[in-house]
């Protein structure tokens, strides 16, 4: 039986601890036979207990073992976990022996796979383990932790409980035609109450935006034609938040030049490679390379000249942005006014003085709410799979009342419930879907 | 004597299995208790209904007998749920109950190679769990190579009326007190169900004009795919509607521990679908009244059915007193007669998990189960489960595979495959919402669906398959002219808003445009087959849904395809919970797709059984 699975939970690297974690039916023996100290078979659930890891006659390590047996542990089945003194050559010497006596190294994730096919948390939850394991600030955080604990899977699950109910009554009616004592489910009642649903479905998908905002960040692209200040501003704006100033590939398809915390939500400037180049001599804005990067980005500052009339380029690009976020930064204000431009989202300022950066960081928090984060209940969908599903979800709600103003007979309608209930269902990992399972599982890290 | 089949029951499944070995051509014995009681029905007076009445033509599409003796003795008939959608329309007659039996008597004892015999089975002859005969109460052995058990309600039946308990079977008939014990000591679980009917009232002592009449459709119907009813639709036999009141349900509640049910008499569990009336008083306790129909059971002067009405909904295990009290209380009924009371029974049945969905036993081999002894309720599931049975063991017989009706294809596949996937505690009833591909299950297509597999089994003859085959071509050929055919835009201004020309598909399509209006604007088709009509309008209007439906269905079918290994041994598939582990064992699906029907069967576990498979056993596709 090589069923018992075992990792090391912290970082590697020299630190005052480390932890190995080991599960499965036989954790406890397993670990017992290394183990010099109390007998931990004998051990009560949930203990610490002190000794030493002793391999081969040689004392490897001081260590504390915490007993904790299934089912009220992590992966719903025996858990030990080592607390070792850091240091990498112990920690790896000792789960080399582990392996040596019958553990098998976990797959990435295995530990929270196990959890989950053990019954004890639904993908939901599953996928919020491994975004509290990515998440880089507070409110992302937050968010991880109510799904975690169930708040977002309850809200699923009311959804779907209301789909189930108005099915339920459609059905009644189908199967028991004659009984004129029963509600008669017209086309009308099922609109009513479809409608309340569809409502609510869009509200969470409104506000998965605020989730996705909160896990992934604000995506910023500065654009604007060569020597307009856009470095500088960049330079500015990161500078002065101390941010953490990258050149990594981020975890989109783009080059996230830096990233910064605005009220705990993060701005990555995107594709701004170009930015710092000075050389560039062609005086134009570049007007494909400026939509490829409005396209990509959630917000889009466009940098422009005070000193300067408004050219064509940059005319052709404000009709595109229309219907994108985005803020006019109007440069140079120390400059002889030129510029003429009227919108509400407009900041003047220059970046020689670093003037103006204040009411630009104002005006995005004002733009994406972010101002009162922290006072919401963080009950997001927060990640690409859940919002495509509620989006799928969404449509076929939206299906059935539109058929059923049709006069689609109700019983048709049905079909679109039951899509929404299944998708619903497929939001919480009720539906059996291998490859899903397979690739989340392997997206979190090692140990987990 | 040696017989290739015996069938062991003459109610609805036994019927349908018996019919359907012997015309196939094997030598077939039907063993019943009473021969007079051959298709009796002993409870309802009426053959269809919800999901039922789908049933009733996939029995016919395959050749059973069901709808065309329902056709020949209709008192009354009704398309259910005709706006509801064309997915749950479903036919319903109020039956004849003296001459329904009688046909079906008549037709079969007139089948060349089936021989009745009235005697009562008590044990079974099993030799290395091979089926090797039966043994009847006098202790004569009939050998046979397939037996087929439709028992019905008569395995050790107990009659109850309060406190009163007869061991007999409905209409006083013999029951078998040892076959269900002999069945156990061969290992099959055996459960106790209970099931319940209710009084019959002289319709010479009821007040119509306090109730509400209930009538016939003004269109005439039919299961039978292949003929006409014989019922005048203008002379139809009506039904009454009636509510009970707070007086009915005060006696009820009065009275309660008097009833078999509450009074602890009875062991079995009964119907949730088909609640008795206490059932109902208690359950729903805070409903004012409830609905109950009476319905005409023979029009046969001089049958002891003729005058005495069903009280549909009022089926009850109350000592005969306090059912005098019960209905009395009913408007319409306060001077009615009794003539005769209503009683709940109990019956042994085996645990469905034990059969394989062709209905052979997986205990014993050549041994089938039909009907109630599986745990159903209701001529039409027997019925269906009848001829599966007869088709299986005929296959069998031929060392052919089973036929094994899928749930994309058949309710009577679906009703097979709950049972022998899901179990069930309580008698089985088939509703429409337990089909979920069911707008493609319909009743206007069950012979598209079926009809071809009961020519392959010989029970379909060359006419019959004529006419199947010149049905499909017609539907094809009117798809096609529907696309090719416009009515042009002066003609529609007078019905649509917006006219334009338009084609006739695109008409039909279009929710607002009924059937008559079609027929006003091209009258040409009202010379198209009414069936072939009625099969491309319902494919054409819903085709975004009914095309969704078979997509889905892929998936299952796809599913279907993992199959299971009959050697896998569950207790190496790692992680697997164990209650799933437990059922899994019990069960031994065939196929995935089945394993995730079993209940207390998880996603999380149908997950861990596919890795297993796809490691252990390489490509499980």
């Amino acid at each position: 039986m090589d069923d018992t699975i075992c990792a090391i939970s912290t970082a590697m690297g020299v630190g005052g601890i480390s932890i190995i974690r080991i599960s499965g039916d036989h954790a406890i023996p397993l670990v017992d036979k290394i183990f010099v100290g109390k007998d931990l078979t004998e051990c009560a659930s949930h203990t610490i207990n002190y000794g030493h890891i002793v391999f081969e006659g040689q004392t490897i390590d001081e260590v504390l073992v915490s007993i904790m047996r299934a089912p009220r542990t992590y992966t719903a089945e025996d858990v030990v976990e080592i607390n070792l003194h850091g240091g990498i050559a112990t920690t790896n010497k000792v789960l080399e022996i582990l392996l040596r006596i019958g553990c098998r190294l976990a797959e990435p994730g295995e530990f929270t796979k196990r959890a989950f096919l053990n019954g004890r948390i639904d993908l939901v939850k599953a996928e919020a383990v491994g975004e509290i394991i990515n998440a880089d600030n507070e409110n992302a955080r937050n968010l991880s932790i109510n799904s975690l604990t169930g708040k977002l899977s309850d809200l699923i699950r009311s959804l779907k409980s209301r789909i189930v109910e108005i099915e339920a009554k459609i059905e009644v009616n189908v199967d028991y035609p004659e009984y004129e004592d029963i509600e008669d489910m017209t086309n009308e009642k099922v609109i009513d109450e479809l409608v309340s649903v569809r409502d609510d479905v869009c509200k969470m998908l409104d506000e998965s935006k605020t989730g996705k905002m909160i896990t992934d960040g604000i995506r910023v692209a500065l654009i604007g034609r060569p020597n307009v200040g856009k470095s500088s501003i960049l330079n500015a704006l990161l500078e002065e938040e101390k941010a953490i100033v990258t050149n990594i590939a981020g975890t989109t398809r783009d080059i996230v030049e830096g990233e910064m915390l605005l009220s705990g939500v993060k701005l990555k400037f995107i594709d701004t490679a170009g930015i710092r180049k000075t050389d560039d001599v062609v005086e134009s804005i570049g007007v494909t390379k400026s939509l490829a990067q409005i396209e990509e980005a959630d917000l889009v500052i466009l940098v422009l000249s005070n000193s300067e009339e408004l050219s064509d380029d940059e005319k052709e690009i404000l009709t595109r942005l229309e219907d994108k976020k985005h803020i006019v930064f109007v440069n140079k204000n120390d400059l002889t006014r030129k510029m003429n431009i009227s919108s509400k989202d407009v900041v003047y300022g220059n970046t020689v003085s670093i003037d103006g950066l204040d009411s630009l960081k104002e005006k995005i928090v004002e733009m994406f709410s972010i101002g009162d984060l922290p006072n919401r209940d963080f009950t997001y969908i927060s990640n690409a799979r859940q919002e495509s599903l509620m989006k799928k979800v969404y449509e076929a709600i939206v299906r059935a009342i539109r058929g059923l103003g049709n006069s689609v007979p109700v019983d048709i309608v049905t079909l679109d419930l039951k899509d929404a209930r299944i998708l619903l269902g497929e939001l919480l990992g009720e539906v059996y879907d291998d490859e899903l399972i397979d690739t989340l599982f392997s997206n979190f890290c090692l140990g987990k | 004597m040696k017989y290739e089949v015996i069938v062991v029951g003459g109610g609805h499944a036994g019927i349908e299995a018996a019919h359907a070995t012997s015309k196939i051509g094997h030598e077939t014995l039907l063993i019943t208790g009473n021969i007079k009681n051959i298709g009796d029905m002993p409870c309802n007076p009426s053959i269809g209904g919800t999901s039922k009445g789908v049933i009733v033509r996939e029995i016919d599409a395959l050749g059973g007998l069901m709808g065309k003796i329902a056709d020949r003795s209709t008192l009354q008939m009704k398309m259910l749920n005709g706006s509801k959608g064309p997915a749950v329309r479903c036919l319903r007659a109020q039956a004849d109950k003296e001459s329904y039996p009688r046909a079906m008597q008549e037709t079969l004892l007139k089948l060349p190679n089936l021989t009745v015999m009235e005697n009562i089975v008590e044990d079974i002859i099993v030799d290395d769990n091979k089926i090797g005969g039966v043994i009847l109460k006098d202790g004569t052995k009939i050998e046979c190579e397939v037996l087929i058990l439709t028992t019905g309600t008569y395995l050790k039946s107990e009659i109850l009326r309060g406190s009163e308990k007869i061991s007999e079977g409905p209409h006083g008939e013999k029951r078998s007190d040892n076959l269900s014990d002999n069945l156990a000591k061969l290992g099959f679980k055996i459960i106790r169900l209970k099931t319940g009917t209710p009084p019959r009232i002289d319709a010479k002592s009821c007040d119509f004009s306090k109730m509400k009449e209930e009538l016939g459709d003004e269109e005439k119907w039919h299961f039978s795919f292949d003929g006409d009813s014989t019922y005048d639709v203008h002379k139809q036999e009506k039904c009454y509607l009636i509510y009970t009141n707070k007086n009915t349900h005060n006696i009820i509640r009065e009275n309660l521990s008097k009833s078999a049910m509450y009074g602890g008499y009875v062991s079995g569990i009964g119907p949730r679908y088909c609640p008795s009336i206490e059932d109902k008083i208690v359950k729903f306790a805070d409903k004012e009244k409830h609905i109950l129909f009476l319905e005409p059971q023979s029009m046969e002067v001089g049958s002891a059915y003729y005058d005495a009405l069903y009280l549909q909904g009022f089926s009850t295990s109350m000592p005969v007193d306090v059912q005098e009290k019960m209905v009395h209380s009913l408007e319409g009924l306060e001077n009615a007669k009794i003539l005769e009371y209503a009683y709940a029974i109990e019956y042994d049945a085996i645990d469905p998990l034990q059969i394989m969905p062709s209905l052979e036993s997986k205990l014993i081999e050549g041994l089938f189960t039909a009907g109630q002894i599986n745990g159903t309720s209701g001529y039409e599931e027997a019925a269906g489960q009848g001829i599966v049975a007869g088709i299986n063991a005929s296959k069998k017989l031929r060392g052919f595979e089973p036929l094994i009706l899928k749930r994309n294809e058949s309710y009577i596949g679906v009703l097979i495959d709950d049972l022998v996937t899901k179990g069930t505690i309580e008698p089985y009833r088939m509703l429409t919402s337990r089909a979920e591909f069911r707008l493609i299950l319909r009743h206007d297509n069950a012979d598209l669906r079926l009809r071809n597999y009961g020519y392959e089994c010989g029970l379909i003859d060359d006419d019959q398959k004529k006419k199947l085959d010149e049905k499909v071509a017609g539907i094809e050929t009117l798809k096609n002219e529907i696309k090719k055919m416009k009515v042009s835009k002066e003609i529609l201004e007078q019905y649509v808003e917006n006219a334009r020309t338009m084609s006739v598909e695109e008409l039909m399509k279009r929710p607002d445009i009924t059937k008559d209006v079609l027929f006003e604007v091209c009258p040409n088709l009202k010379d198209i087959n009414g069936d072939v009509f009625e099969e491309v309008s319902i494919d054409v209007k819903y085709e975004g849904y009914i095309v969704k439906t078979y997509k889905d269905a892929e998936k299952l079918i796809k599913l279907e395809s993992k199959q299971i290994p009959d050697d896998i041994d569950y207790g190496k598939v790692y992680n697997l919970a164990s209650e799933a582990r437990q059922k899994l064992e019990a069960i031994r699906p065939r196929t995935i797709a089945q394993a995730s029907r079993i209940s207390g069967v998880n996603p999380a576990d149908i997950s861990i059984l596919a890795v297993y498979l796809r490691k252990e056993y390489g490509k499980n596709e």
